[in-house]
């Protein structure tokens, strides 16, 4: 009976997760769109994207290989079981321990390389530039990922997500140094992976400087749909890395009881939403970058967490 | 060491014959080397011979059985070869066979396209039988006996296909490589001796030797092992050298050898030498890390698969180096049972590299056979025309890529549980020196990503560029199956690690005196390298998680939504253009990350002569790239030796009576040295 609850709460995270993505993406475009004086499209307007692909037929070039097919629900799952792992309105769900943090990075490190892959798999000059930068900017965000990783693993004394929320909890480090150079690292590499402006922009679709649009260039149809949901997960997942990491209050610890997952579940969404929130904030006060300035912006996160790193290695009382 | 001393046991009889029996394959090669049925009958039975040994070694693991030794009365006179398989020796004999029995497999089919068989049968044999020798042996007279053999024959074999002028340049350089790192290994050992100069490892290991002496043998070691496992700046050799065999010899070299190499680095400093110094960690993390980002930096700038795949051997040399500075940081402070977790750490990956880069050269070598080419910038679209080997490349992709959920992932997992753990070294330059590993570290890991969607987009997606790539085949079925086994073993290693770290377990004991914990009783499968609370991974529930979630949306798509697929044109926004070459070739892939890294780290210069508006004259585009390594030591060096050759060279023509004096004036000196010496 109790593995059957615990399931059931696990589940529970797996399809929160995967229902609510699109609705954020709607909050962030919605709020965007207000604060550039236009209406916006609803808030539903994703949930209509998505239905509306999936039911169109998928034209595919026609030497397109069975990678290219089979790539849109791989980069849907794989994006989906990380979302899924990272603790939401609890911790210690069943399956929190099957991955730890690294192992989040990491996953989504796959998603990233299957997509890479179908990028160059028509065989576009397109794909190309899409498949190259994005392997770039990875190479450059995914050190400063698991720099930002140790930091919070050095703190907590564990990399096990569930784990060092429940110990933010019960045991605030308070205000650290660390910590706040590691918040501001993620939240410039969170950027960067989400293709957010000043990095990419997920509004585009004819610009030559764009990375993730022109990767997924040859989509269309229910495999585009697979994408476009994949994408919103994987926003979605840095949201709530940053909720769980940074703000891992009113989670259910230890107590399972329905009242305690109601608040959970409640101070999840209003964390998510703040977030939401803040990220158009930020990316309509600053303008697109050019390719070759990522390494700054991205060094800058790296130098960030290296830092934070490093004062930790020294003294654990950074 | 927690064992000194010799250890009764079984004999290591079989390990022996083994290797006896490769040798007499070998010499049966130099009789069937001109009959068709040579190689068939050469493979089969190192085959056979390799799969027995593998057998034999995995045993001996598994039972956790004492070291098994023996003394043969051959060799030098009243010493005797010695023997000695222990949990070490029989884990790295685990991957020599494997790695041999399968290249042997994989060689059924592929060694039919050797145009000249006999500069290939009668060395293969022999250099599996060097490198079991190595691992077996227990005197340093043998051990450097065999290592010279497994050197010099495969040397023969890089010079095979010797009438290319790369592969001489090739053979040349790993030729002056090898006897170099020989001459560091001998050095070490006569250190490690003593004035008495027993060689026996036994003695060795049971003597101590001063602050000084363990010091000086670190290095030599570092040099001599290093030198033979492509650590920077001592790689130079191996991408010249690697891609000049033929591939399946390629993968013995990059996926056997080189650990051959880190086998003779543990044994001494980890083994012989025992107790170390944390600066000794110190050094053996700084090269590591630098080792694996120099590494996987060549790898991207490189277009010919072999070369890249190559190259790519350096970094992951660097990993385990990194895991072996570790455990011998974490050992000098008595951190015994996080040394045991980087030491397997590093082992994991021995085995793990052995397994997906043997897979990889297996692929590119089947590339070579159905297309003629090595340059990737002449390939493109093989998933159409060779889709099995395409499915088993694009797995050993994923796991050299360390991505999940596949067996690379598992070991730099456990590297960097290791690394989490540092902070508890009590050495400033230890703690300063750790999270610059790890940062290092991690950027190889990406790089690495990007290396391999680079190797697997252009060689085997997009569009053909050449007719050579049109019309290639799908290969012989044994080099299928050969590719296979190693893609499943990438699949069970990365899925169900516990067992390979329990495996490992005896070898920790050994060195390191501690272990990790059990991994066998665990819930689930999962691997929990210190306590459950700290950090926990379950590869097979990652796995099972991903095929019923991808499964899942895909059924529910398909029955729910609609199945309707049409094929048509590309779109490429509308402006598809129609020859193959408008296609990302790998340089251009690389060019981003080209620019961000190399301009410094390899003085990159991109030189691109673009014709005026209306001048029918074609463009060109060139990218120069030095190797530091190349610019700053070896270079000056072979300028140095060139230049003192040649003021030397006036000595060749003097007359007699200056010849007398100069005989004259060294026995003076020499007289007064000794003088002063007394």
């Amino acid at each position: 009976m109790a593995l059957i609850t615990d399931l059931g709460l696990q589940a529970l995270q797996m399809f929160l997760v995967v229902v609510i993505a699109p609705f954020v993406l709607g909050v962030t475009r919605k709020v965007k769109a207000r604060l550039l004086r236009r209406v916006g499209p609803p808030l539903l307007q994703p949930y209509r994207d998505l239905w509306k692909l999936m039911h169109k037929e998928a034209v595919i070039a026609r030497n397109a290989s069975w990678l290219y097919r089979v790539v849109p629900y791989v980069v849907f799952a794989v994006t989906w079981v990380a979302a899924a792992l990272v603790p939401t309105y609890a911790t210690g769900l069943l399956f929190s321990w099957s991955a730890d943090l690294i192992a989040l990075v990491a996953l989504l490190g796959t998603a990233r390389f299957a997509l890479a892959l179908a990028g160059l798999d028509v065989g576009t000059s397109f794909g190309g530039i899409g498949s190259s930068r994005e392997m770039m900017i990875a190479s450059l965000a995914e050190p400063a990922m698991l720099l930002i990783v140790f930091t919070v693993a050095l703190i907590a004394g564990t990399t096990q997500l569930s784990s060092i929320a429940s110990i933010f909890v019960s045991a605030p480090p308070g205000l650290r140094v660390s910590l706040g150079l590691a918040l501001f690292a993620l939240m410039f590499v969170g950027i960067a992976e989400n293709a957010r402006i000043p990095i990419d922009n997920p509004a585009t679709h004819l610009e030559l400087t764009m990375v993730h649009e022109a990767m997924v260039l040859e989509y269309s149809g229910r495999h585009l749909a697979m994408i476009e949901a994949a994408a919103a997960l994987k926003l979605m997942a840095y949201f709530s890395l940053i909720a769980c990491l940074f703000l891992p209050y009113g989670m259910a610890m230890t107590d399972k009881s329905q009242t305690a997952i109601a608040i959970g579940i409640a101070s999840y969404l209003a964390k998510i939403l703040m977030l939401a929130i803040l990220l158009p904030i930020g990316e309509t006060s600053v303008a697109k970058m050019r390719v070759f300035r990522y390494p700054i912006f991205l060094g800058g996160a790296f130098a960030a967490a290296a830092l934070a790193v490093f004062l930790l290695f020294v003294s654990r009382g950074f | 060491m927690v064992r000194r001393g010799v250890e009764e046991g079984r004999p290591a009889l079989t390990e022996l014959w083994c290797a006896a029996s490769l040798l007499i394959i070998a010499v049966g090669g130099i009789a069937l080397g001109r009959s068709p049925r040579g190689t068939p009958i050469v493979y089969t039975a190192s085959l056979a011979v390799c799969v027995l040994a593998c057998a034999t070694a995995l045993t001996r693991l598994l039972a956790g059985a004492s070291p098994a030794t023996l003394a043969l009365p051959v060799g030098v006179p009243w010493i005797g070869a010695h023997f000695r398989v222990d949990a070490l020796a029989a884990f790295f004999l685990i991957v020599v066979n494997l790695g041999g029995a399968i290249t042997s497999l994989y060689a059924l089919g592929y060694g039919r396209h050797e145009t000249s068989p006999l500069r290939v049968l009668p060395f293969y044999p022999a250099f599996l039988a060097a490198m079991n020798l190595v691992v077996c042996a227990d005197d340093a007279f043998t051990f450097l006996l065999s290592w010279e053999l497994m050197s010099l024959v495969s040397w023969a074999i890089v010079m095979a296909h010797h009438r290319e002028p790369a592969n001489l340049r090739a053979g040349y350089i790993y030729l002056v490589m090898a006897s170099f790192g020989t001459l560091c290994l001998l050095l070490a050992f006569g250190l490690l001796a003593g004035a008495h100069g027993d060689y026996a490892f036994a003695t060795i290991r049971a003597t101590r030797p001063s602050t000084i002496v363990a010091a000086f043998a670190v290095v030599l070691a570092l040099l001599g092992a290093g030198s033979k496992a492509g650590l920077v700046p001592l790689h130079v050799w191996l991408p010249l050298a690697h891609p000049a065999a033929p591939s399946h010899v390629s993968a013995l070299l990059s996926g056997v050898m080189t650990k051959v190499g880190i086998y003779g680095f543990i044994r001494i400093v980890f083994d012989l030498i025992g107790d170390p110094t944390p600066w000794s960690g110190l050094v053996v993390l700084a090269l590591g890390g630098v080792t694996a980002v120099l590494g996987v930096l060549y790898a991207l700038m490189q277009h010919d698969l072999k070369r890249l795949l190559a190259y790519h051997t350096v970094e992951n040399i660097g990993i385990i180096f990194i895991g072996l500075g570790l455990a011998l940081a974490f050992r000098a402070n008595g951190m015994n049972w996080a040394a045991a977790l980087a030491l397997i750490a590093g082992l994991f990956h021995v085995f793990n590299h052995s397994v997906f880069k043997s897979l990889l050269f297996f692929g590119a070598g089947a590339v070579l056979v159905a297309t003629g080419e090595r340059d990737m910038e002449r390939l493109g679209g093989l998933i159409h025309r060779m889709p099995k080997t395409a499915v088993a490349f694009l797995i050993g992709c994923i796991a050299i890529s360390a991505l999940p959920p596949l067996n690379g992932f598992v070991s730099e997992w456990l590297t960097f549980q290791a690394i989490l753990i540092s902070p508890q070294l009590p050495q400033l330059g230890l703690k300063l020196m750790v999270p610059a590993v790890g940062a290092l570290l991690a950027l190889s890991a990406a790089l690495a990503a990007a290396c391999f969607v680079k190797a697997y987009g252009v060689t085997f997606l997009g569009r053909p560029r050449t007719d050579a790539a049109t019309s290639a085949h799908e290969v012989d079925n044994w080099s299928l199956t050969a590719m296979f086994v190693l893609a499943a073993l990438c699949v069970l290693a990365g899925v169900l690690p516990g067992f390979v770290i329990d495996a490992l377990a005896p070898v920790a004991k050994d060195l390191v005196a501690d272990v990790m914990p059990r991994q066998a009783g665990v819930p689930w499968l999962s691997i929990v390298p210190i306590a459950e609370s700290r950090s926990s991974y379950n590869g097979l529930i990652i796995l099972a998680f991903m095929i019923s979630s991808a499964s899942l949306t895909a059924g529910v798509i398909h029955r729910f939504a609609t199945r309707a697929t049409r094929r048509s044109d590309i779109w490429d926004c509308g402006f598809p253009l129609a020859s193959p070459h408008t296609q990302y070739t790998s340089s251009s892939f690389a060019m981003p990350i080209r620019r961000v890294f190399a301009t410094t780290v390899f003085g990159m210069h991109e030189i691109v002569d673009m014709p005026a508006p209306g001048d029918m004259r074609a463009g060109h585009f060139q990218v120069r790239v030095f190797d530091p390594a190349w610019r700053f030591a070896y270079g000056p060096l072979a300028r140095f030796v060139g230049g003192a050759a040649t003021r030397l060279n006036r000595l060749q023509f003097l007359t007699i009576r200056r010849y007398l004096t100069l005989v004259f004036c060294a026995l003076i000196v020499l007289l007064l040295v000794v003088a002063a010496w007394r």
